[in-house]
């Protein structure tokens, strides 16, 4: 996994509440094998007038020019602003994917759904929650002025808009270190594996069922 | 010191190691698996030449991208992608020596259907699929979410999960259920009240007399939409129902091994001291049947009652949902519910596909007709199994007399990854469990339903209140 330490992009406004994951990337793409190339399909329903197949070239397709992604000023962002319960739904880590192909390294939030939260962290995206307030001024300085950009410093926890205050933000000691530091959690885990042998020897003893 | 909830005592049960960071891991018992959220897993196991770390912990199926109409191999899968994730399943859990019920296979099935089944979902389990709905499996008092893919090579890889601890919720729906009120009804007036999001960060635990006089299949229906309600777990504590579901099942723990296991499974409940984080107290006398309306689950109105009207809504976020919803919709507030027309009807998914909804769905159905208007209605069972049983009980027969089309099982027209699909703009009266946009099928106009609402639809053309159905 890539390392997060310091991110600084553009940012896109998507003013909607409980977006959820068939919207970030709907179901016919899921049939791929693989973890990239989700990223033309991002939001496919919001971004193309046409329905979208898996395969197909999408820069030949009718886009909808209202579509915050479609218009020249969000050209290039990397950061995206939305709002409460973001992510919500099916499981899916292909919206993960989708994000991060289409070129996002992080999302801010009043709130995220838990799974889509949990995801974000495995692939080095990085969710940050911040208050409906802050949230709201965001967005207001993002329409206000366009080529708004924004820094994220991840060793500080601060979000640092271009004009304007820091705003502080939590994030879990282990996800953040690992995020810093780009860790493959699987072989972390394993250099546990007697820990986890131990633990299996107990249960055996309680409930043996379960390893029948 | 106050004593434990189901979930706490599930997390002790669980606990490997607790690090200083605060992060945990957990012992993971039962990971179940499907064709979608797999092939990355298996593909980062062989890229880091790792192992599964105990091949008897998972159990596969094939449902997503399966057909509904017969086939005998993976090669008569049209859909030449879903044809791919098909095989590759196949050639995973050979690959890797994991049992996998798949074409042909009676067990065959939606994951959540199939598992508990078969007795793979046992009482105290944690149980984990890339899946959401994995909360489904809470019903027979485990410890059941859905994870990523990159969870379920870390679980494939170290049979544990670094997690979190959730926060403790209770919901308790106390009293009788009128008779025409169903599970369904009963978890989508839960979420009508707690929202999508009321859920995020906490494990769910369904209690009160009107959860435990609901059958295993109906605690299924309910802990499915826990995740629709933002948690990711959802549960109901063991008692005789709980015991008497499992036993004899071709998984579940025999002779003495089953007499200690019952033994075990019986303290799994709340302390009657336990504390929550969170506390919601629902009278079952308010449930009427359900209708969803909007493009979120919690979305939803009684039968009998109009739709919503935005400008009465104060929080100026949902306001906006409910104006783009209706858009979406195309309805408008103030209409009675039963004015809506439906264009085609789906009776299926991990949330109502088991034998009591296809039995509730045929008491409906029988001696009366679809109505002309509705262009199709699917009865698509949960598993070969529920298959089997249904045409024993010769429900096959009604259905298909009604003007409804009896199918194989899988995930179909719930998600819509196979051809089972709506046209822009269609109405369907669905018994799954999401009513997003293109959920099941691009532009589709989703309404969430029991399955006797369901059948009630197809046979009206419209929604009618179920308990006027004989006058309808």
């Amino acid at each position: 996994m890539e390392k997060f330490i310091r991110q600084e992009g553009l940012v896109a406004p998507l003013d909607r509440a409980n977006v959820d994951t068939d919207q970030i990337i709907p179901k016919q793409f899921l049939k791929s094998i693989k973890r990239t190339g989700f990223g033309p399909n991002l939001f496919d329903e919001w971004r193309y007038l046409d329905e979208g197949f898996p395969g197909q070239d999408s820069s030949q397709r009718p886009k909808n020019e209202d579509f915050v992604l479609n218009q020249p000023r969000y050209q290039g962002t990397s950061i995206l602003l939305t709002r409460r319960n973001f992510g919500c739904g099916s499981s899916r880590e292909h919206a993960p994917w989708a994000l991060m192909d289409f070129g996002f390294k992080a999302i801010i939030a009043p709130s995220f759904a838990d799974i889509f939260y949990n995801n974000c962290f495995k692939n080095g995206l990085l969710p940050i929650v911040l208050s409906e307030d802050n949230v709201e001024a965001l967005f207001k300085a993002v329409e206000g002025k366009e080529g708004f950009r924004i820094t994220i410093d991840l060793e500080q926890q601060q979000v640092i808009p271009e004009s304007g205050e820091p705003l502080a933000f939590e994030i879990d000691e282990f996800r953040k270190h690992c995020l810093l530091n780009g860790l493959d959690e699987i072989g972390l885990t394993l250099n546990e594996a007697e820990t986890i042998r131990a633990y299996e020897a107990r249960r055996a003893e309680r409930e043996p069922w379960i390893f029948q | 010191m106050a004593g434990k909830t189901l979930y706490d005592k599930l997390w002790d049960a669980h606990l490997v190691t607790e690090r200083e960071d605060g992060s945990a891991l957990i012992y993971i018992d039962r990971q179940i698996i499907h064709e979608v959220t797999s092939p990355q897993a298996f593909e980062g196991l062989r890229l880091a030449g790792r192992k599964p770390w105990r091949t008897g912990a998972s159990v596969a199926t094939i449902d997503h991208n399966v057909p509904t109409t017969p086939f005998k191999s993976a090669a008569e899968i049209v859909d030449q992608t879903s044809r791919i994730q098909v095989q590759t399943l196949q050639d995973n859990t050979r690959e890797f020596g994991i049992t996998e019920f798949g074409i042909g296979d009676v067990r065959q099935g939606i994951v959540h259907v199939m598992a508990p089944e078969q007795g793979a979902v046992l009482p105290g389990m944690t149980v984990v699929c890339g899946d959401s709905h994995t909360s489904t499996n809470g019903a027979l008092a485990c410890l059941a979410h859905g994870i990523g893919t990159s969870e379920v090579e870390h679980v494939l890889a170290t049979q544990t999960l670094v997690a979190k601890k959730m926060n403790n919720m209770r919901v308790s729906v106390e009293g009788d259920l009128s008779p025409a009120v169903t599970a369904k009804d009963v978890v989508l007036h839960i979420i009508g009240i707690i929202g999508t999001a009321g859920g995020n960060g906490y494990a769910i635990e369904f209690a009160g007399s009107a959860i435990r006089g609901l059958s295993l299949e109906g605690r299924m229906t309910i802990c499915n939409m826990a995740i629709e309600a933002g948690a990711r777990a959802g549960m109901v504590a063991v008692d005789q129902t709980t015991i008497d579901y499992v036993e004899g099942r071709p998984f579940a723990p025999k002779g003495e091994d089953w007499d200690k296991a019952v033994d075990y499974w019986r303290t799994l409940v709340s302390d009657a001291d336990a504390e929550f984080d969170a506390e919601v107290n629902i009278d079952a006398a308010d449930i009427r049947p359900q209708v969803s309306w909007g493009t979120s689950p919690e979305m939803v109105v009684p039968v009998d009652a109009m739709l919503p009207d935005p400008q009465a809504e104060s929080d100026e976020v949902k306001r906006s949902g409910m104006q783009r919803a209706y858009e979406y919709m195309g309805l408008k507030p103030g209409i009675p519910v039963t004015d809506i027309k439906v264009d085609r009807v789906f009776i299926g998914s991990c949330t109502n596909s088991r034998i009591e909804d296809l039995r509730a769905a045929a008491e409906v159905a029988k001696g009366r007709k679809k109505a002309d208007s509705v262009k199709q209605v699917l009865v698509v069972p949960g598993s070969g199994l529920v298959k089997q049983q249904a045409e024993k009980e010769g429900l096959d027969k009604v259905f298909i007399e009604a003007g409804f089309e009896w199918r194989e099982p899988g995930c179909s027209m719930c998600l819509a990854m196979n051809p089972d699909r709506l046209e822009a703009g269609e109405h369907c009266a669905s018994t799954s469990n999401r009513n997003f946009e293109g959920r099941q099928g691009n532009g589709g106009r989703t309404h969430l339903v029991s399955p006797a609402m369901a059948a009630a639809a197809a046979v009206a053309g419209h929604f009618v209140d179920i308990r006027e159905l004989d006058q309808a």
